[in-house]
């Protein structure tokens, strides 16, 4: 195994044999904090992708139009936005997961120009299961964590967290390039937004 | 052994007819041209939308270009890196020099779980080096989970398109494949598209949550902390990643990116060029051994050193593999993914594929092209492609040897370099007019007339019309 190494990196070595010198990178392009973060441009964006914005109601409120009487709630989660409607704790198993089919969690920040939004699956998130098995996904999200850009997220992010970063429901593309809301991961997206 | 001594790459990679001989079966095919055209037009226009709302694209197009250029300039030492981050966070590194040796590293990882059934992501790698089916050789059974490449599956077809694998199937005959292939499924299936993707989610539930193993590939790799990273639509992704005890990671070695930030330029410019969108559905990234899994990471040469030699043909390298070049192509447009024979096709596939495997496996695909330049024109990381396309062009002549076509050229040459040699020639070409009713030269000038019209040389020349004024 370790010949197969040697040898892999002796044949990149004699392909280099020329000395590249390439030109070096220009970041002049809109680098992390020249851009004001717009919390309704991120509303808009974010509903462009079918996820269904609430600004300044209680998770409950929002369960409620969902019809929802369960929900599975990370560790974490803040005591004040915690919903009056029973509650799954972890640990949960999958199979558990897949059939409260709900889940409410925080996130990490959301980016305006792209309607995405970032778990990093710390307290209030979950392991990344929790987002992932359940057919209903409630964001929790302050103004305050909404950022301009991707090289805003990127700035701010920690590289060694696992990181799953969320644009709308799932989807897919795969038939006639037409866009279908709905595959394997959550097909209903809530964002409640406080500010 | 290809570009200056380097192996080629083997697996799915040249077809067993060159690209002229396929494209005229795909050509005759009115349903598959007719599919294509609906979906490439489609996805051109979404690209078109989302690129045009960024100001700074040219800026990131270029900041694209040059970190990748500085990763191939380095692409040791970025491995090295990689490899030493990934190990320091409870991974395992492997390395495989060619398709054989990645198949065996693989099998061997999955057969140590004890697992016969592993899940997969999307992976171009692994489709290269035909991993399913040196896994099913063994005995152990992959399930694809992206839905056009479960579609492809399914149907015992081939990849067509590099995002979208099953481009050449429309809705009716997805839904004919799945009432055929797929287990259990409701014989009243109908053909809309929101029903077929519930048809694949209900088909691989049980499959995700039972899982044990998954195979993915990587979009890059960030070698200052060893973050491995998956962009997606679906959540077959996620699933993969996420639910399976061990996670096998197949990577060719140029996906590496140098630095965290590195991936500020490239997840702006991956998902518009790629589906059209701002950003796609979901996007993981992962450091390591993470909540408990087992993590491998295999990287991959397979001819890619052999392209690193040339520097003139590297450049193709840079690829994001977004699909942008398909879609713009004229020639792709109407001949679909299968003609190339390769697992990349459109034009990125015309440069890469021969790259790969050396052109000598590959004499035709330097030629599957117009050089119409819109293919560099929508490439994220401004891939030349007509310029390398030429470049291989000569490569393969010089791999020929002497041929008709050199011969005839020497001699036109020969004939040129002289005034007078040349006015004799041109007309003695006015006796070429006998070959007027004719469209085509006898053999071996038949291959010249093949894919052009035969010129009808005038009844007088220039040369002797103006000798007469």
């Amino acid at each position: 195994m370790s010949a197969a190494r040697e040898q892999l990196l002796g044949r990149i070595r004699s392909a280099l044999a020329d000395r590249p010198r390439p030109a070096p990178v220009a970041r002049d392009y809109r680098i992390a904090g020249t851009a004001r973060a717009d919390v309704d441009r991120f509303v808009e964006r974010v509903e462009d992708y079918r996820a269904h914005v609430h600004r300044n109601v209680t998770v409950d409120a929002v369960l409620a139009t969902r019809n929802l009487r369960r929900v599975v709630v990370p560790d974490g989660f803040p005591e004040t936005w915690w919903p009056t409607v029973p509650a799954v704790r972890e640990p949960v198993d999958v199979r558990t997961l897949d059939e409260v089919s709900a889940v409410v969690t925080t996130c990490v920040l959301a980016i305006a120009e792209t309607g995405t939004i970032v778990l990093d699956h710390g307290p209030g998130m979950g392991a990344r299961a929790l987002t992932l098995v359940p057919d209903y996904h409630l964001v929790v999200l302050r103004a305050d964590q909404v950022v301009a850009t991707v090289p805003d997220a990127i700035a701010a992010l920690d590289p060694t967290r696992p990181l799953t970063w969320i644009s709308g429901p799932s989807a897919t593309s795969d038939i006639e390039l037409n866009r279908v809301e709905g595959v394997h991961g959550p097909r209903t997206l809530d964002v409640l937004l406080l500010s | 052994m290809t570009f200056l001594g380097m192996p080629a790459g083997s697996g799915h990679l040249h077809g067993e007819r060159g690209f002229p001989a396929a494209a005229r079966d795909a050509l005759d095919d009115v349903q598959l041209r007719r599919n294509l055209g609906r979906a490439t037009s489609t996805i051109r226009a979404k690209r078109a939308a989302v690129v045009g709302e960024v100001d700074d694209w040219a800026q990131l197009r270029a900041a694209g270009a040059a970190i990748k250029d500085d990763v191939l300039a380095h692409l040791d030492r970025y491995l090295l890196q990689l490899e030493e981050r990934v190990t320091a966070h409870g991974g395992t590194v492997h390395w495989a020099r060619d398709a054989d040796e990645a198949n065996r590293i693989v099998l061997g990882l999955v057969q140590a779980t004890g697992e016969r059934e592993v899940v997969k992501v999307k992976s171009m790698a692994t489709q290269e080096i035909r991993l399913n089916e040196a896994l099913e050789a063994a005995g152990i059974t992959a399930i694809e989970t992206d839905l056009a490449e479960l579609i492809v599956q399914l149907g015992h077809d081939e990849p067509s398109h590099i995002l979208v694998p099953a481009i050449h199937r429309n809705r009716s005959e997805i839904r004919e494949i799945f009432r055929r292939e797929m287990p259990g499924v409701d014989p009243d299936l109908t053909d809309e598209p929101r029903a077929l993707a519930e048809a694949a989610r209900r088909h691989l539930r049980a499959k995700f949550l039972s899982a044990q193993v998954a195979i993915s590939g990587a979009n890059f790799a960030v070698a200052e902390t060893g973050t491995l990273g998956v962009v997606e639509s679906e959540g077959n992704g996620r699933m993969c990643l996420t639910l399976p005890r061990t996670l096998i990671t197949v990577m060719g070695i140029e996906k590496v990116v140098p630095t965290w930030r590195d991936l500020e330029v490239f997840l702006q410019l991956l998902p518009r060029s790629s589906t059209g969108e701002r950003m796609n559905p979901y996007t993981s990234t992962w450091t390591g051994a993470v909540e408990g899994q087992r993590f491998h990471l295999v990287l991959l040469d397979n001819g890619r050193t052999a392209t690193l030699a040339d520097p003139a043909g590297r450049a193709a390298l840079r690829c994001i593999r977004c699909s942008a070049c398909l879609n713009v192509c004229p020639v792709y447009e109407r001949t679909g993914g299968h003609a190339y024979g390769s697992v990349y096709p459109g034009p990125i596939g015309a440069v890469l594929s021969p790259q790969l495997t050396g052109v000598k496996e590959n004499p035709t695909l330097p030629y599957a092209s117009t050089l119409c330049g819109a293919c560099y024109d929508v490439c994220p990381v401004a891939i030349d492609i007509p310029t390398m396309l030429v470049h291989l062009r000569g490569r393969v002549t010089e791999s020929k040897g002497r041929t008709p076509e050199r011969a005839v050229m020497a001699a036109a040459a020969w004939t040129m370099r002289d005034s007078g040699r040349w006015t004799r020639a041109l007309r003695a070409a006015r006796l070429g007019r006998w070959l007027r009713r004719r469209r085509a030269l006898p053999p071996p000038l038949s291959a010249w007339t093949a894919a052009r019209e035969l010129p009808e040389p005038p009844e007088q020349t220039f040369r002797d019309w103006w000798g007469q004024r």
